[in-house]
């Protein structure tokens, strides 16, 4: 005699991603997805739902730096110093002042 | 207020715009009060639609009672996903029910007065919807991200509910004396309420819950926001309101007579003219459907 916890996912339109909605609490997966139906698609505001059992969502939510991978990202370069000298040596100017 | 280091890192987190998740560590005040906040929320959508069920049978026109049924069902479906954000806060849905029906845990002050007319039906709907979406719209910004996500969808629904209101006041301002008459009844009974509803205006400075970026909007702010963009509407139906202080100043800021706070806490503490009937309805209607939970809960067992 148990209610399950169940993730709502819903797409808003064909095209879009799913995107977390909320939960619902159910003792079995047809209650799960009437609930579902009615909390989140009685007025057309979905094109298509997910019902996953919360227990059985993997979550990652630590996302450690260990190594410093920032050439992976853009706040790794810095070019507006060395495009500068690169303008400098080249006698020319950024292409908006010219 | 703060006592260690990791409660000192969590306010600054939440006062400069962070979020808390369910997971997150979070001190035992800021649990406790978004739990509570949460749950009067829950149990007012729940026994809200109790002085609305009184109109279903005796709403005038079969659209009407189907537009009401609709906002019922709305307002039950808000009252779930909130005990939902409670209950992943760490308090079961039957211990609220069962606080609620105790009469141990509280709900909206403006769910304790009876709706005497059509008229009343038509005024909670357009004015005291109107009154809790001004705040509800606030609560968009709660630190506590899974509220304020349930928030969007409620927000949402409410603005159907507004316009349903409104088109029920204009129906009846359009009509017969009687009809008019039905509607500048209904507002000179729920005024007081409506102006109780925003609570007494603490400073914000002064009130934890918006020290714990819970709340984001003072209560004198809210209620100010209602009477300018509502005090205007009403009158220009050619309706009265029942307080002669009532005006805008100048500088914008509206004058009104002090509500009297005692009553509206002795109202919110069980004590208004229709308290014990909506409780002893919830009491009733949870002891009828009981059955049905323990025959879906065996099946699925």
């Amino acid at each position: 005699m148990t209610v399950a916890i169940y993730e709502v996912f819903r797409r808003e339109r064909a095209g879009a991603a799913m995107q977390h909605a909320g939960s619902v609490a159910a003792p079995d997966e047809r209650f799960a997805e009437i609930y579902a139906r009615e909390q989140y698609g009685r007025r057309g505001e979905s094109d298509a739902l997910w019902l996953v059992r919360r227990d059985a969502v993997h979550e990652i939510a630590d996302f450690v730096d260990e190594f410093d991978l920032k050439y992976r990202r853009v706040d790794g370069y810095s070019i507006k110093e060395r495009l500068k000298e690169a303008r400098e040596r080249a006698g020319t100017a950024a292409p908006a002042d010219r | 207020m703060a006592t260690d280091v990791r409660t000192e890192e969590f306010l600054a987190q939440v006062q400069s715009g962070g979020v808390v998740e369910t997971g997150d560590w979070m001190p035992d005040e800021y649990r406790k009060r978004v739990t509570k906040f949460v749950e009067m929320h829950a149990n007012s959508e729940l026994m809200g639609v109790l002085p609305e069920r009184d109109w279903i049978l005796r709403a005038p026109t079969l659209q009407r009672k189907l537009a009401l049924t609709a906002k019922i069902q709305d307002e039950v479906g808000h009252a779930q996903l909130l005990y939902r954000v409670v209950e992943d806060l760490g308090k079961p849905r039957e211990a609220c029910l069962d606080d609620l029906i105790a009469g141990r845990s509280k709900f909206h002050n403006v769910f304790h007065y009876p709706t005497k007319t059509w008229g009343d039906v038509g005024v909670i709907a357009w004015l005291v919807d109107a009154a809790a979406i001004i705040s509800q719209k606030a609560l968009l910004k709660c630190s506590y991200a899974p509220y304020a996500r349930i928030m969007r969808k409620i927000c949402w629904e409410e603005s159907f509910h507004i316009l349903h209101g409104r088109d029920v006041i204009l129906t009846l301002v359009t009509g017969t004396d009687g009809q008019r008459e039905l509607v500048q009844e209904a507002i000179d009974r729920w005024w007081e309420p409506l102006m109780m509803f925003h609570g007494n205006p603490i400073p914000p400075e002064d009130d934890p819950m918006v020290h714990w970026r819970i709340k984001s909007q003072a209560n004198e702010e809210a209620r100010q926001q209602f009477l300018e963009g509502y005090v205007p509407q009403v009158w220009e139906l050619g309706l009265t309101l029942p307080d002669p202080k009532l005006r805008r100043t100048d500088d914008g800021v509206w004058e009104y007579t002090e509500p009297d706070w005692d009553r509206l806490m002795a109202v919110v503490s069980g004590n208004g003219p229709a308290s014990a009937e909506r409780l002893a309805f919830r009491r009733l209607s949870r002891a009828e459907a009981d059955w049905v939970s323990r025959t879906v809960l065996a099946e699925a067992a």
